[in-house]
Formats: structure tokens, C-alpha cells, sequence
């Protein structure tokens, strides 16, 4: 039982946290009346996958994936020189080991899918603004109730 | 210049929104002509593409010379299902954007500019989806072509219009967001997300992976509510009816069929249709639900009573035609499912330009407005009967075609439901269709003697639409009757991509595939 608690909960933390703030704004979206409180659930959406994405990057012990030294080593292996083992590269001298880096691409892909979440929300406050010049209210059922009325007139 | 032919077509159109978005503030008028060059610009490109297909074979294109082994380039993959169905989307823009000529002039001339950058970045994102061989970058596309549509429905003059955004919103986000939470999950099992790579991770895995599961099911429900399945279909109807017409003529005939064609490229190309349908026992419940998506869409399309309504729920009905094909595991209901998405996006653009002239010229917005349109406006119905006839299914327009194929499909793999179905739903366009036939051909009102004189006031309000307007038009009812008539060139094209590629699991559907 613990050992299971462990491998599922705890060792997969990061995961349960988006999935819970994912299960939060999916509520929001469905549940709230106010159309604002529905965006609201609509962004804390889309972070938690951003977050689920980002932790999945992470390693232990692992630093930021930037080869600033690579470059270097290479020049001089190519030169004849033979190069000591490099703090951060390994100890196996020219080779990178990837393990030493966390794992860029998800971070990067999620600087794209944050451009992606703002340009919805944008869009969606202005839509918003528009839904509140034509109906005066933000709350989805007055909307609905006005749109009931407008049918039944015309 | 020729092997660059992928990366020019979509930025022919994303250079065009930009020129379109930077002149018009300048000068309004030019923008339709811009926005019209850029897009026949594609169209010419895209059959460069099909050409360089059909010659040659599949083209792999990496965007940047990032070549995949090495590097985490994105790669546009190429066969012949997307190249037609890369033509299709840049013909519809086409057509669609010759038919907004007088209308966004007449609607809305402060926000010309606007809607043509909106409107070409959007056929930018639904062609990027369709040629992209990324997972990740299909998902940025996915946005590109969502967000643009958003907009452009919120642009209708109907107060309406933007609560039909506004629900379109919190449902695609929804499924956008499952789709990229999908890709995640795969992302992480197979540590990459080429397409291509994805599958081969795949077939190493053997199958017995159950995150490959969780991300498959996310994905599928993901795409189910971008191409309003039935049970997710709640925000097409009212974002569809309350935008403008002529981008109801754009969204309605590409956005479902292009989520149908992401399902398919992800069940061919990425998990393997091995994958799909041996490991997975989910087909016969996604053919049940096709069964269920295509009665309940005709049932609601028989109880409309608005003209654009009806046809709204006749898509949700297509939709279905085109899942259950595609999940028969049966070569001819995947043969079906792929030309009914051209087939389709044809026949809805012709009814939606057909209403949007009627909506324009005479006012209709119900059915039974449209009594003695034969006599007012004899070349809008011809046009509007071809498209009619083709949702009906009567030879030889591509609709019978892309019937036949689906019910040969469905006989052959046991799926009787699923053929009842699909002969009910025909039956009953049989039924809307004649009905308004009838309306518009003997006119409704019973007073004979009052309703001539009535009828001579009204036809000299009602003209026949300009040139514009008929041209898109009675275009979309000669590529139906075309695609009917070559339907057999298409289909050996759509099977070159299924068996002719060795990285399909073809096993389950090439079996019945060699006797055609």
C-alpha cells in the first residue's frame, strides 16, 4: 500500500497537481454563471497543462541545457588538444550527456502554447466586451433570458 | 523552386494577411483583390502539390533544412490524401473569398481589412494542419485556425453572434486543450513529436503501453468537439447560423471536415491502424456513436425551421457519415470517410452560399420564405439543386459516390446499423430537400388570385444575385458534379496513400483493398 502511495502519488506529484487545477478550471468553465469566471476557468485550463508540460522537463540534478562550453571543446579537439573532463559536459571528455541538461524542448514548446493562451483570451475578452454592449450583463443566465424575450418578439 | 512547393503555400497566405492588413490601412479597396491573389496563388500551388505527389511520390519537407534525425525541425509530410485535401481547403478560400466581394463591402467597409486578414490567416491555419507532419505543430495551427474563426463568427451583425463565439470559445479551447494534453502524454512515452517517429515509438512500445492509451483517448476527444461529434456538438448550430454569411460559407464546409481529417491522419499515420484497431476496442463503440450522431442530426434537422439551422445539423449527421466510415476497420468505409471530407466541404459550401444569396437578396432566413425562388432567382436555385441532390445522394454528383463507397464499406465489414443509418438520414435529406423544392418551385401561398398580383410586386424586389455571388456558386455545383465524375481518379489517389505507404499498419485495411 505505501509502496504504491509512493510510486503513484508521490513520485508522479507534479502530475496530480495539473491534473487538479485542470479538474478546477473545467468546473469553472461549465459550472459559473459569469462570463468572466468562465475565462477565469478557461486560463487556469490551459496552465495546468503548461505546468504538466514544463515539470515534465525537469530532471534531478540537471542544470540549464545551454552548451556554452561545447563549442569550445570541439575547436580544440579539432586542434590535436586533449581536454580534461569538464565540470558540467561529463567525465567521458567531448561527450555531452544529456542527462546532465534538463530537457529543453517542452519549455520552449510551452512558450508557444502561453502565446497560444493569451491570443484566446484576448479574444475572448473581447468578445466578452461585445456580449456586454449588446446585453448589458455579464451573467449568462440574464443573457439567456434576454435572448428568450428577444425570440418570443420577433 | 518546385521543392519548396509546401512552405509557399502557406506563406503565399500568411504574407498576404500581412499585405492585406498593412494596405488596407491605406486604402480599403485593395484589399479584396489582395486577399484574392493570395489565395489563387495557393490554389495554383497546391496543385503543383498534388502534381509533385502523383508524380513523385510523398514529399517530406523540412521547414528551415532542420532534417529530422538530428535535429527537432518540423517537417511537412505530404501524401496524396493531404494534397487533396490541401486542395480543397484553398478552393473553398478561393470561392468563398469571391463571394465576399459585395457583401463585407455592404456589411461591415469599416472592417474590410480586418476580416480579409482574419479570413487569410485562417485558411493559412486549416492548410497548415493538414500538410503539418508535427504533432505539436498541428496543435499551433489548430489555434491559428480556431482563434481566426472566433473572431470572424463574433464579426456577425446579429446581436446573437457573439454569445455564439463566446460558447465556441469555452468549447474549443476545451478540445484544444485535450488535444495538447494528448500530444504531452505521447510526447513523454516516445520523446518526440514527428509524427512520423511517434509511430515508430509506437510499434516499438507493441502496444502494451497504457499512456499511449490515455493520449489517444485525449486527442480523439479533443478532435471530437472541434468536429462537433454528436454528443459535442452544441456549439456549431448557433456559431454557424449567427456569423456573416460569407464566413459561414469558409467555416462550416472546412472546420469539421478538417478536425475529421486530423482524427484520420492520427489513426493512419501516428498510431497505426494496427494500433487502432487491434489493441484498441474502441471501434465498434465509435461506429455506434457515428450510428447515434447521424439519425439525431437528421431528426434536428427535420425539426428546423431556418434555412442555415437545417443545414447545421445536416453537418452534424455528415460528421458522423464520416467517423463511422472511418472506424469500420474496412478499407472501403476509410475510402469513403477520406473522399465524403471533399465531398462534403463541397456540398456545404454550395448550400451555405445558396443561403447566404438568399439571406441577401430576398431576406430568407426560414424555409418557407423561399416560396417562387425557380421564377425570382433561376440560377441561384440551379446551383442550389446540384448541392441539394448531392446531400439527397443521386448520381452522378460526388454525394452518391461518397455514399456508395461508405455503404459498401459498412456491408462488408457487418455494420448494418451504420448502413440503415446512413440510408435513413438520405432518406430524410430526401425529404428536406423536396420540401423546399416544392416551396420554391409552386410557392406556398394558396390564394392564387391575391398572390399574383403579390408575386409581380415581389419580383421586381428580388433580382438574381451579381456575378460574384453566382460565380462561387455555380463553381461549388460543377466540382460536385466533377468530383462525382472522377470519383474513381480520386479514389485510386486516396489508395496510393493507404496501401503505398510501407509505415502504415495496412494489414487490417489493405486486405479487401486489391479487388478495387
Amino acid at each position: 500500500m505505501g509502496e504504491t502511495f509512493k510510486a503513484n502519488v508521490i513520485d508522479h506529484f507534479n502530475f496530480w497537481v495539473a491534473v487538479v487545477l485542470m479538474m478546477i478550471g473545467l468546473y469553472a468553465m461549465i459550472t459559473k454563471n459569469n462570463l468572466i469566471k468562465k475565462l477565469i476557468g478557461m486560463s487556469i485550463f490551459q496552465t495546468a497543462i503548461i505546468l504538466f508540460y514544463v515539470s515534465a522537463g525537469v530532471k534531478d540534478g540537471a542544470t540549464i541545457p545551454i552548451l556554452e562550453h561545447h563549442a569550445a571543446e570541439t575547436e580544440q579537439v579539432e586542434a590535436g588538444e586533449h581536454v580534461e573532463g569538464h565540470p558540467v559536459a561529463n567525465h567521458e571528455a567531448h561527450a555531452i550527456n544529456p542527462d546532465d541538461y534538463s530537457n529543453p524542448l517542452p519549455h520552449v514548446l510551452m512558450l508557444t502554447a502561453i502565446v497560444v493562451g493569451v491570443a484566446t483570451l484576448g479574444v475572448a475578452l473581447a468578445v466578452t466586451q461585445v456580449i456586454y454592449k449588446n446585453y448589458g450583463t455579464l451573467e449568462e443566465d440574464e443573457i439567456l433570458a434576454k435572448i428568450k424575450a428577444a425570440e418570443n418578439d420577433g | 523552386m518546385a521543392e519548396q512547393y509546401p512552405i509557399i503555400v502557406l506563406l503565399v497566405l500568411l504574407f498576404g494577411a500581412l499585405l492585406v492588413g498593412l494596405s488596407g490601412m491605406v486604402d480599403r479597396r485593395v484589399c479584396f483583390p489582395l486577399a484574392v491573389t493570395a489565395l489563387s496563388l495557393a490554389v495554383v500551388v497546391s496543385v503543383g502539390i498534388l502534381q509533385q505527389v502523383i508524380n513523385g511520390g510523398v514529399i517530406r519537407y523540412f521547414v528551415g533544412g532542420w532534417s529530422r534525425p538530428v535535429g527537432i525541425g518540423i517537417e511537412l509530410r505530404i501524401d496524396t490524401i493531404n494534397a487533396l485535401v490541401l486542395l480543397t481547403i484553398t478552393t473553398v478560400g478561393l470561392l468563398t473569398a469571391i463571394f465576399s466581394f459585395r457583401r463585407v463591402q455592404e456589411d461591415k467597409t469599416e472592417k474590410t481589412p480586418l476580416f480579409y486578414v482574419l479570413y487569410l490567416l485562417l485558411i493559412m491555419g486549416l492548410s497548415g494542419m493538414v500538410i503539418s507532419g508535427d504533432a505539436f505543430n498541428l496543435y499551433v495551427l489548430l489555434e491559428v485556425s480556431s482563434l481566426t474563426s472566433y473572431a470572424l463568427i463574433a464579426m456577425g451583425k446579429s446581436r446573437r453572434a457573439a454569445t455564439a463565439a463566446f460558447s465556441y470559445i469555452i468549447m474549443g479551447t476545451i478540445g484544444a486543450s485535450f488535444y495538447l494534453l494528448g500530444v504531452g502524454y505521447l510526447y513523454l512515452r516516445t520523446g518526440t513529436l514527428n509524427m512520423m517517429e511517434i509511430h515508430q515509438a509506437i510499434l516499438a512500445l507493441d502496444g502494451s503501453s497504457s499512456t499511449i492509451v490515455v493520449a489517444f483517448v485525449l486527442i480523439l476527444v479533443g478532435l471530437m468537439i472541434k468536429m462537433a461529434f454528436f454528443p459535442l456538438f452544441g456549439w456549431l448550430p448557433n456559431a454557424y447560423s449567427y456569423c456573416p454569411s460569407s464566413t459561414s460559407c469558409v467555416v462550416a464546409p472546412l472546420m469539421t471536415k478538417v478536425g475529421v481529417y486530423v482524427m484520420i491522419r492520427m489513426m493512419l499515420t501516428v498510431f497505426g491502424t494496427e494500433w487502432v484497431f487491434e489493441n484498441l476496442q474502441y471501434a465498434q463503440w465509435l461506429v455506434g456513436m457515428a450510428i447515434v450522431a447521424i439519425l439525431a442530426g437528421s431528426v434536428m434537422a427535420l425539426a428546423q425551421v431556418e434555412l442555415k439551422k437545417m443545414f447545421c445539423y445536416l453537418i452534424v449527421a455528415e460528421v458522423g457519415y464520416m467517423v463511422g466510415g472511418a472506424w469500420m476497420a474496412n478499407h472501403w468505409g476509410m475510402v469513403g470517410a477520406i473522399y465524403h471530407i471533399m465531398s462534403d466541404a463541397f456540398m456545404t459550401l454550395c448550400m451555405f452560399l445558396a443561403a447566404g444569396i438568399f439571406l441577401k437578396q430576398a431576406g430568407v432566413v426560414r424555409i418557407d420564405q423561399l416560396d417562387g425562388m425557380f421564377r425570382k432567382m433561376p440560377v441561384t436555385m440551379a446551383g442550389f439543386v446540384v448541392g441539394a441532390l448531392a446531400m439527397i445522394g443521386i448520381p452522378p454528383t460526388c454525394g452518391f459516390f461518397s455514399k456508395l463507397y461508405l455503404i459498401r464499406g459498412g456491408m462488408e465489414s457487418g455494420h448494418w446499423g451504420y448502413v440503415v443509418a446512413l440510408l435513413i438520414s438520405s432518406l430524410v435529406n430526401a425529404v428536406l430537400f423536396f420540401r423546399i423544392f416544392e416551396i420554391a418551385y409552386f410557392g406556398k401561398k394558396p390564394a392564387e388570385g391575391h398572390g399574383h398580383h403579390e408575386n409581380h410586386s415581389t419580383v421586381s424586389v428580388i433580382k438574381e444575385a451579381n456575378v460574384s455571388s453566382l460565380v462561387p456558386l455555380l463553381a461549388s455545383a460543377a466540382i460536385i458534379v466533377l468530383l462525382g465524375i472522377f470519383n474513381s481518379d480520386i479514389v485510386e489517389l486516396i489508395e496510393r496513400a493507404l496501401n503505398g505507404s510501407q509505415v502504415i499498419g495496412m494489414n487490417v485495411l489493405s486486405g479487401k483493398g486489391g479487388q478495387g
